[in-house]
C-alpha cells in the first residue's frame, strides 16, 4: 500500500479504521514532497510543521470520534493565490514573495473546519497570468509524464502536486481554464464550479468576476466531496449563491443512460491534435454505450469566447493589482525615489512580470475614456451572448463534451515567446467562465505518452450531474487511474 | 457697452452617513472616537489582497432616505463601480462609488436666490461611496490612517442651475439642514463630515450657453463657499472682459490669501476608468421596501416652516429660524404644547434669551437638559404677569445653571412682580424729587432720559415693578412736574 497514492475515500477508510494515523500519511506525503518535488517543482512553500500539528488534531479528532468529516486527515495542496493566515500567499509572484497573509480565505477556514491538512502551496502562473505555470516569477513546474513538458496554467502546481501524487487532494482556481487545463495535461479529474458557488473571500483576485475556486483529485468522486465542503454561501463574498449545497455523492452512482450528452461543434475542428481528437471520439463512443444519446449542438459565439474572455480579464486585472503598491504589504522598492508615485512606480516596476504588465496596460486601455465602450462595454454585451448559448444548448441537452485543450502539455519554451498563441492554448476553456457554468476536467487517454483531457460543461448549479457523468465514465474506464513514472 | 456677467453653478456635496460600521465591512465608522490610528482596520478597509467588500444595509437606506427627501426617484436597480486612481489614502487602487446607475437621481430642491425670489434646483444624483484614509503630511514622508477608509459617504450632485452665489448658499444650507433632519449627518462642517465642491462658469447675462467651468474642490465651511464661489467669479468675468478664455482646471481654495489655486488642468485630469464593481451585484430595492423608507421620512423643514406659519401666526423668517434645527422645532412645539402663552410669545423667548444664553456658553439645541414644561412653565409666569420680564430673564438664566422650579426659584430670590400701584408710586415720587436737574432736563425737551427714569425704578425694584404701571406712572409724575 501506498499512502500518496490513495484516493480520499480509501484514506478515509483507513483512518477511521485506526489502520492507519493522519500523522503517518501526513508525514509519508512531506517525505515524498521532499523527495519527489525536487524534480516536478510544484510547491511554492511546504507547510511541514503546521501540516503535521493539524494532522495531530485530526487524529485526535478520530480518536474521539468527534466532528470526523470525509476530509478529516487528508494532506492536501492549495493553490498560491488563497489566503493563509501565517503562511506565505505569493500568487508566484515577485511582489508578494514574502507576502504573509493576516487572514485566512473561506475556502482556508472551511477546509480547517473539516480537518483536512495543508501540507504547502502550489505554483501557478503569476497571478494566474498563463497557461504552463512558466509565468511564475519563482520557477517553472515540470509535467510529472514528462519533466521536459509544461503542466498547464495556471494551476500548474496544483496539477502537477495531484499527478505526482504529491497530495491526495488540490485546491485550484479557475479563471479561464485553469483548473481544467494542467488537469488535463496533468491527467487528473478537477471541477471549476458554478460562478459563485464557492466563495472568494481571501482569493487574490484575477478577475473578479470569472474566478472560481475549485478542487482536483484522483477522481470524480473525490472532487465531489471536497465540493461540498468548500462550496456555499459566504456572508463575506456577496457573489455566492444562497441555494443550499447538494450532497453531490448521493445520486452520484445513478446510471446515465437516456441523458443527453450535446457535442458542440465548434469545438471539433481544424487544428486539434490528432491523438487529441481520437480520444474524444472514444470518450464519446463510451457514453454512447452507457446509453446517452449523442447530439450535436451549436454554441455559435464560441469564437469571440476567447477575445472577450481575455478583454474582460485584462479590464478587471488591472484594477484588482492596483493595490499592489509597495506601501501596505509585500515588495516595497523605495531607495532612490523622490515621491509616493515613485515608490509605486519602482515596486511595480520590480515586482511584476512582463505578462502582468502587459495585461494591467492593455486592461487600463480598454478601460480608458473614450474606449470603453468600444472595448470593455461590448465585450459584456458578447458575454451576455456567450451565456446564451450556453443556455439555447442546455434547453436540448443534459450536458456538454469537449476538449480541454487542442493539444497535449507543450514543452517548456515552446510558447514562451509568443503571448498570442499562449492565450489560443485556452481556446476551449474560457469560454465557460463569462457563461458562469460549471465544468469538469478528467482524463480521456494519451496521446504521444501525453494525457488528454475532455471536459463535460453543465448547467448553472448543476455540478450533480457533472459528477454523475464523469463518475459514470470512470467506472468503465481507467485513464484516471494511470500515474506517472518517476 | 459693458457686458454684465451671470454666474452658473452646480454644487457637489459630500457627506458622510452616521452608520456604525463602515461602507463595506464591519469596522466601527465611528474614526473621531477611535483610541489612535489603525484600530479600526481589517483586510477589507485596508485593501490587503483577496479581501471584498459587503454593502451595509443602513447605508444604503440612509442614502435612499436622502433621496428621497430631495424629491429623487429611486433606481429600484442601481449599481457599484470601481473608480481608478492611485493614492496612498485609497487602498485598494479604487474607490468604490457609484458611477451609471446611483441609488437616487432627478431631485428637487427649492432655494431663494438672494432676492427673496425662489428658483428651483435639479438635483442630478445622489450616491454612495466609500471615503478614504486619513494622511498625516510629515517633513519627508506621510503616515496614513485608515481608521477613516471605507466610511460611507454619500455625494450628493446638482445640475447647474444656481445663478447667483446667495442660493449657492440657500441650497448648501438646506440640504445641511435635510441631512440633520433625516439623522444621516451630523452637519458638523469642523470636523469635515460635509464638503463641498462648486463647479463655476460665467456668461452674460441673457445667453443660455454654458461656457467652460472650472471646479473648486474641498470647501469645508459656507464660508469658504461663499468667498470661493465669489472670487472664482470675479476671477472668470476678468478674464472675458480682458479679452482671454477660461482654462477647464480643478482648483483648490487658499483660505487665507482668499484665492483659488489650479491644482489640475484638463489635460492633467484624471481618466478614472470607470467599471462595474465585480465583487458586489446591483442593489435590487423593491418597492416595498422603498415604501418603508419612505414612511420613516420625517416633517421636512420646507414643510414644517409652511406649518409653523399657519398654525403659529408665526412670520416667515420666525419660522424659518425655529425650523433650521429639527431638535429646536421639536423643543419649541413642545414648550407650545405646555404652555398658556401664545406661540409667538415663546418663539420670542427661544429667539431670544434661550438661544443668548446657548451661544454664550458655547452650546448646542441638542445639549439643552431644561426640560420645555419647564421652560413654558417660567414663560407662563411673566405673561400672567406673576413675574417681570426681567426676573423671567434670571430665572432661565438660574434654570440652565442649577435647574430646579420656576416658582420655587421665584420665591427664594424673591422676584414676585410688583403690582400694587400705591408701591410703584411711592419709587417713582422718590426718584423724581431725588433727581430734579434730569426732571427739568427732560421737561425741557431732552426725552431720551425716560428710559434713564424706567431704569432707575428697575434699579431700586430690582426689575420686579411692573413696567406698564410704572411706565404709565412716570409720564404721570413728569407731566405734572412741567412748569
Amino acid at each position: 500500500m501506498q499512502l500518496h497514492n490513495l484516493t480520499i475515500r480509501e484514506a478515509h477508510e483507513l483512518l477511521t479504521t485506526k489502520k492507519i494515523s493522519s500523522v503517518e500519511l501526513t508525514q509519508a506525503m512531506l517525505d515524498r514532497i521532499h523527495d519527489v518535488d525536487k524534480k516536478v517543482k510544484s510547491y511554492v512553500t511546504v507547510t511541514d510543521d503546521l501540516a503535521l500539528e493539524q494532522a495531530k488534531q485530526a487524529d485526535e479528532r478520530i480518536a474521539k470520534g468527534e466532528n470526523v468529516t470525509p476530509l478529516t486527515g487528508i494532506p492536501f495542496s492549495m493553490k498560491d493565490c488563497i489566503s493563509t493566515r501565517g503562511v506565505r500567499t505569493t500568487c508566484s509572484s515577485k511582489i508578494l514573495e514574502n507576502y504573509i497573509p493576516q487572514y485566512n480565505a473561506t475556502v482556508t477556514n472551511k477546509l480547517a473546519d473539516s480537518g483536512a491538512v495543508l501540507v504547502g502551496k502550489t505554483n501557478m502562473d503569476e497571478f494566474g497570468m498563463g497557461s504552463s505555470c512558466e509565468n511564475s516569477a519563482l520557477f517553472p513546474t515540470h509535467n510529472p509524464w514528462n519533466l521536459d513538458h509544461v503542466p498547464g496554467g495556471s494551476s500548474g502546481g496544483a496539477a502537477a502536486s495531484m499527478s505526482a501524487s504529491l497530495c491526495t487532494f488540490s485546491i485550484g482556481e479557475d479563471t479561464g481554464g485553469s483548473v481544467r487545463m494542467p488537469a488535463g495535461f496533468c491527467n487528473v479529474t478537477g471541477i471549476k464550479p458554478t460562478y459563485g458557488r464557492v466563495s472568494r473571500y481571501g482569493l487574490i483576485a484575477l478577475a473578479s468576476s470569472f474566478d472560481c475556486i475549485g478542487p482536483m483529485a484522483r477522481d470524480a468522486y473525490d472532487c465531489a466531496t471536497v465540493l461540498e465542503h468548500i462550496a456555499g454561501h459566504d456572508p463575506h463574498d456577496s457573489t455566492t449563491y444562497n441555494s443550499p449545497v447538494p450532497n453531490y455523492t448521493t445520486n452520484i452512482n445513478k446510471p446515465v443512460k437516456g441523458m443527453k450528452l450535446g457535442i458542440p461543434k465548434e469545438y471539433f475542428v481544424a487544428g486539434m491534435e490528432a491523438g487529441v481528437e481520437s480520444a474524444m471520439q472514444e470518450a464519446i463512443r463510451t457514453y454512447e454505450k452507457l446509453g446517452m444519446e449523442i447530439h450535436e449542438v451549436s454554441l455559435p459565439h464560441t469564437k469571440y469566447g476567447l477575445p472577450v474572455y481575455y478583454l474582460l480579464l485584462f479590464a478587471e486585472a488591472s484594477a484588482n493589482l492596483a493595490r499592489m503598491d509597495g506601501t501596505r504589504f509585500g515588495l516595497s522598492v523605495s531607495d532612490g525615489a523622490k515621491d509616493v508615485i515613485d515608490i509605486y512606480l519602482k515596486t511595480r516596476h520590480a515586482g511584476f512580470g512582463d505578462e502582468v504588465k502587459r495585461r494591467i496596460m492593455l486592461g487600463a486601455y480598454a478601460l480608458s475614456a473614450g474606449y470603453y465602450d468600444a472595448y470593455y462595454l461590448k465585450a459584456q454585451k458578447v458575454r451576455t451572448l456567450l451565456r446564451r448559448d450556453f443556455e439555447t444548448a442546455f434547453s436540448k441537452v443534459d450536458i456538454l463534451l469537449a476538449p480541454t485543450c487542442p493539444t497535449t502539455a507543450f514543452k517548456l519554451g515552446e510558447k514562451t515567446s509568443d503571448p498570442l498563441e499562449m492565450y489560443l492554448s485556452d481556446i476551449y476553456v474560457v469560454s465557460t467562465n463569462p457563461a458562469g457554468v460549471p465544468a469538469l476536467a478528467l482524463p480521456a487517454g494519451f496521446s504521444n505518452n501525453m494525457p488528454v483531457g475532455m471536459q463535460l460543461i453543465g448547467k448553472h448549479l448543476d455540478e450533480a450531474t457533472l459528477f454523475q457523468v464523469a463518475h459514470a465514465y470512470q467506472q468503465v474506464t481507467d485513464w484516471h487511474k494511470q500515474l506517472p513514472q518517476l | 457697452m459693458k457686458l454684465t456677467y451671470e454666474p452658473v453653478i452646480g454644487l457637489e456635496i459630500h457627506g458622510e452617513l452616521l452608520t456604525n460600521s463602515k461602507m463595506f465591512c464591519s469596522c466601527s465608522a465611528d474614526y473621531g472616537s477611535a483610541p489612535e490610528p489603525n484600530t479600526n482596520i481589517c483586510p477589507t478597509c485596508t485593501g490587503l489582497p483577496g479581501a471584498m467588500p459587503v454593502v451595509n444595509k443602513k447605508a444604503t437606506e440612509l442614502a435612499a432616505l436622502v433621496g428621497l427627501a430631495l424629491n429623487c426617484s429611486i433606481n429600484k436597480h442601481n449599481t457599484f463601480a470601481r473608480k481608478n486612481y492611485y493614492y496612498p489614502d485609497l487602498p485598494k487602487g479604487y474607490q468604490i462609488s457609484q458611477y451609471e446607475l446611483p441609488i437616487a437621481e432627478k431631485g428637487l430642491l427649492e432655494v431663494n436666490d438672494g432676492s427673496d425670489n425662489q428658483l428651483n434646483v435639479r438635483v442630478r444624483r445622489v450616491h454612495i461611496e466609500e471615503d478614504t484614509a486619513k494622511l498625516a503630511h510629515e517633513k519627508n514622508y506621510a503616515l496614513v490612517d485608515f481608521n477613516r477608509a471605507g466610511v460611507p459617504l454619500l455625494e450628493i450632485v446638482s445640475e447647474p442651475d444656481i445663478r447667483t452665489v446667495e442660493a449657492a448658499l440657500d441650497y448648501a444650507t438646506k440640504v445641511r439642514t435635510i441631512l440633520r433632519y433625516l439623522g444621516v449627518n451630523s452637519g458638523d462642517m469642523e470636523k469635515g463630515v460635509l464638503r463641498f465642491e462648486a463647479n463655476i462658469s460665467v456668461r452674460p447675462v441673457g445667453s443660455d450657453e454654458f461656457r467652460t467651468r472650472t471646479e473648486i474642490k474641498n470647501l469645508n465651511s459656507f464660508r469658504a463657499l461663499v468667498r470661493a464661489s465669489q472670487y472664482e467669479i470675479e476671477r472668470q468675468i476678468k478674464i472675458y472682459e480682458e479679452g482671454g478664455t477660461v482654462v477647464q482646471e480643478t482648483l483648490g481654495w487658499d483660505d487665507v490669501r482668499g484665492v483659488t489655486t489650479s491644482q489640475r488642468s484638463k489635460e492633467e485630469a484624471h481618466d478614472y476608468r470607470y467599471f462595474p464593481e465585480p465583487d458586489l451585484p446591483p442593489l435590487q430595492l423593491s418597492d416595498s421596501w422603498i415604501a418603508e423608507i419612505k414612511s420613516r421620512l420625517p416633517e421636512l423643514p420646507e414643510a414644517k416652516t409652511s406649518r409653523f406659519i399657519s398654525d403659529f401666526g408665526l412670520t416667515l423668517s420666525e419660522a424659518r429660524f425655529l425650523t433650521s434645527e429639527r431638535t429646536l422645532a421639536n423643543y419649541f412645539e413642545s414648550v407650545v404644547s405646555k404652555s398658556k402663552s401664545p406661540a409667538k410669545t415663546i418663539h420670542s423667548w427661544i429667539a431670544g434669551e434661550f438661544m443668548r444664553y446657548l451661544n454664550d456658553s458655547g452650546l448646542s439645541i441638542d445639549d439643552v437638559t431644561l426640560a420645555p414644561e419647564t421652560l413654558a412653565k417660567l414663560i407662563d409666569m411673566v405673561t400672567d404677569k406673576t413675574i417681570g420680564a426681567s426676573a423671567g430673564k434670571t430665572v432661565l438664566t438660574e434654570l440652565f445653571k442649577n435647574g430646579g422650579d420656576p416658582a420655587q426659584i421665584v420665591k427664594e430670590k424673591n422676584l414676585l412682580q410688583m403690582t400694587d400701584v400705591n408701591a410703584i408710586q411711592e419709587i417713582v415720587m422718590k426718584i423724581l424729587n431725588d433727581n430734579p436737574k434730569e426732571v427739568d432736563d427732560y421737561n425741557a425737551g431732552k426725552e431720551t432720559l425716560f428710559q434713564w427714569f424706567m431704569g432707575q425704578v428697575a434699579r431700586a425694584t430690582k426689575g420686579k415693578a411692573d413696567p406698564n404701571v410704572t411706565k404709565e406712572l412716570m409720564v404721570k409724575g413728569l407731566e405734572e412736574r412741567k412748569k
